[in-house]
C-alpha cells in the first residue's frame, strides 16, 4: 500500500484535471469555466509535487490561483455579458474538436507512449538525497547560470504591468480631477479682486426691517 | 513507479483538450484565454517530466519562465479584452472585424 500510493495519487490527479480541462472548455458560464480551471491548476500542481517540483507547484499555487485566476474571475464578474450568444455554434464544432482533438492525443501518445518513453527506455531516477532542496537548486541555477534571462523576465512584468494600466486607464469627463500646478502656479490677482463700492444714499429702510 | 510516458500521454491529452475548447468556444474570448493557460499547464507538464526523468533541473528554470511570460500575458490580454468591451460593448470574436483583414 505504501508503495502504491503515489501511483494512486498520479491516477486520482489525472483523473480529476482531465475531468477539470474538460469542463472548462464546456461550461455554459464563464465563472464556472475559471472556477474548474482553478481546480485544474490545483491538481497540476498536485503532480508537479509528486515529481518533486516542490517550489513550481507552491509558485503554481500562488501565481495562479492566488493571482491570474483572481484577475480572471474579477474581469468575467465585471463585464455584463450576454453569454448564451457566445454560444452559438457551439454543437456545430463539436464533431470537428473532438475529431482534431482525439486525433491530436493518439498522434502524441503514439510518438511519446510506452514504447519510446516507458519504464525500460527512461527509467526513474531513485529518491533524492536526504538534504537535497529543490528551492536551493532552483535558487542557484536562477541566480548564477540564468541571471541574464531572470533579470529579462522581470522586465517582462515591468512591461505588461505598464502596458495593463496604459491599456485600461482612462479619464472620465464627469469625474473631478485635481490639476496641482494650475493649484500652484495661482496668484492673488487672479483670485482676488477688489471692487470699489458706492456708498448707499437711496431711500433709509423702513422701521420694521431696520432690526 | 510511474513511468515517464504516463506522464507525457497526460500532456497531450491536455493540450488536446485545450484546442478543442479553442474550436468550440470560438466566439468566447475569455474561454479562449482560458484554453491557452491550459495548454501552457501541459506543455510544463512535460518540461517538469522530463526535468525529473532525466535529473535536470534546468526544465523546471524554464518552467518559472513559461509562468513569468503566461501571467504577462494572461494580465494584457485581460487588459485589451477590458478595453474591447468599453469600446463594443461586446467580447464576441465576430464583432472583432472592424479591420476588416
Amino acid at each position: 500500500m505504501g508503495a502504491n500510493l503515489p501511483i494512486i495519487a498520479f491516477y486520482v490527479s489525472a483523473g480529476i484535471l482531465i475531468l477539470a480541462a474538460l469542463r472548462v472548455i464546456t461550461a455554459r458560464n464563464p465563472v464556472h469555466a475559471a472556477l474548474w480551471l482553478v481546480l485544474a491548476f490545483f491538481t497540476a500542481a498536485d503532480l508537479w509535487l509528486l515529481l518533486h517540483a516542490e517550489f513550481l507547484a507552491v509558485a503554481l499555487v500562488l501565481v495562479y490561483v492566488g493571482a491570474v485566476m483572481v484577475l480572471f474571475l474579477f474581469v468575467v464578474m465585471m463585464l455584463d455579458i450576454n453569454f448564451d450568444r457566445l454560444r452559438e455554434g457551439f454543437w456545430r464544432y463539436v464533431p470537428l474538436a473532438g475529431g482534431v482533438g482525439l486525433l491530436m492525443a493518439l498522434e502524441m501518445a503514439l510518438v511519446v507512449g510506452a514504447r519510446e518513453f516507458g519504464l525500460q527506455s527512461a527509467p526513474p531516477p531513485g529518491e533524492p538525497a536526504p538534504g537535497y532542496s529543490n528551492t536551493k537548486e532552483l535558487g542557484r541555477l536562477l541566480y548564477t547560470d540564468y541571471v541574464f534571462p531572470f533579470e529579462l523576465a522581470a522586465v517582462v512584468l515591468l512591461v505588461a504591468i505598464v502596458a495593463a494600466i496604459a491599456l485600461t486607464l482612462r479619464r472620465r469627463k464627469e469625474t473631478r480631477y485635481q490639476d496641482p500646478a494650475a493649484q500652484l502656479s495661482a496668484t492673488k490677482a487672479a483670485r482676488l479682486k477688489i471692487v470699489k463700492v458706492e456708498p448707499d444714499r437711496g431711500t433709509p429702510p423702513a422701521e420694521g426691517q431696520a432690526k | 513507479m510511474i513511468p515517464l510516458s504516463h506522464y507525457l500521454v497526460l500532456g497531450a491529452v491536455l493540450f488536446a483538450i485545450a484546442v478543442a475548447g479553442i474550436f468550440l468556444n470560438r466566439k468566447n474570448l475569455i474561454v479562449i484565454l482560458m484554453a491557452i493557460e491550459l495548454m501552457l499547464l501541459a506543455v510544463n507538464m512535460n518540461f517538469i517530466a522530463f526535468s525529473h526523468f532525466l535529473g535536470d533541473p534546468a526544465g523546471q528554470v524554464f518552467v518559472f519562465f513559461i509562468l513569468t511570460v503566461a501571467a504577462a500575458e494572461s494580465a494584457i490580454g485581460l487588459a485589451i479584452l477590458v478595453t474591447l468591451f468599453r469600446n463594443l460593448k461586446s467580447i464576441n470574436v465576430d464583432d472583432l472585424g472592424s479591420l476588416k483583414g
